[in-house]
């Protein structure tokens, strides 16, 4: 059976930047890849869940964090599993300097222009990762 | 000087649960609490931070008295300040909640339809309730 991609987003609820991260990740799993790659709670690799374990250590990982802790990629790690990439939110406002979320949670429209790129450089990076399986 | 914070700040932990729809209640109802209802009164941590952070962050729960928002009986947020932190005062499952009150869950983790407000709503007013009991009780 060919190994899905499993995309973690972190947990950030303080900025933006988690949501964003957060909503390019579902826009990649059920809109644009959605036979490809999946998601998971974070949080359930922070008890050392068994099945969760077991999902990122036998699929391809990416992890995208919304700060410099790097959250979902150290959680990834601390379970004994190498990710196989790792992105960070701010890359989405490089390219759209811009734009602005207009909260938290609630992104609007500009927060979504965000989310919109970053699912896109995502779904690369998913099709990028099954090259190199093949 | 910490401990006059201690006094006056609770910590909110959602679990945040991003696969699934009540995993979204637990940052909405949080976010409600500290931007709305409890503003002056709570602070929050993301959950990994536990691991990912330093000792500041793992001490979160030792310097706040805190309340877990958990999505389901899986209560990750719980176990884990238990865990890595320091027991938390109240937990609250959503997914238990939402079922004493015949709420049905949101049907997208994506985005919140009008009627998942009550939802929201129901889970950031029994939160802050618990914020209240904290404060008053020490």
């Amino acid at each position: 059976m060919s190994r899905k991609v499993i995309v973690l987003p972190c947990s950030g609820i303080g900025k933006a930047y988690g949501e964003i991260g957060r909503q390019a990740v579902y826009e990649l799993v059920e809109d644009l890849r959605p036979e490809e790659a999946t998601t998971t709670c974070l949080a359930r690799l922070v008890i050392d869940d068994p099945e969760a374990k077991a999902l990122v250590h036998d699929n391809i990982v990416i992890t995208i964090d919304g700060c410099t802790q790097d959250c979902a990629r150290k959680c990834v790690e601390s379970t004994g599993k190498k990710v196989d990439s790792s992105l960070r939110v701010i890359e989405a406002f490089k390219q759209n300097r811009g734009l602005k979320p207009e909260g938290i949670l609630e992104l609007g429209e500009p927060g979504f222009k965000l989310v919109h790129g970053l699912s896109q450089r995502l779904s690369e990076e998913v099709d990028c990762l099954l090259r190199k399986e093949k | 000087m910490l401990e006059l914070i201690k006094a006056i700040k609770v910590g909110v932990i959602p679990c945040n649960g991003e696969e699934i729809c009540e995993g979204t209640l637990t940052r909405f109802a949080s976010r409600k609490v500290l931007d709305k209802l409890r503003p002056d009164s709570t602070v929050t941590i993301c959950l990994p931070l536990f691991i990912a952070g330093e000792k500041g962050e793992r001490n979160f729960s030792k310097t706040f008295p805190t309340i877990t928002v958990d999505g389901c009986n899986k209560r990750c947020s719980q176990i884990s300040t238990e865990r890595l932190s320091s027991p938390p005062r109240f937990s609250i499952v959503v997914s238990d909640v939402l079922k004493e009150h015949g709420i049905a869950p949101p049907e997208s983790r994506r985005i919140l339809a009008s009627k998942d407000q009550a939802a929201v709503d129901l889970i950031a007013d029994e939160i802050a309730r618990k914020v209240d009991e904290i404060l008053k009780n020490g």
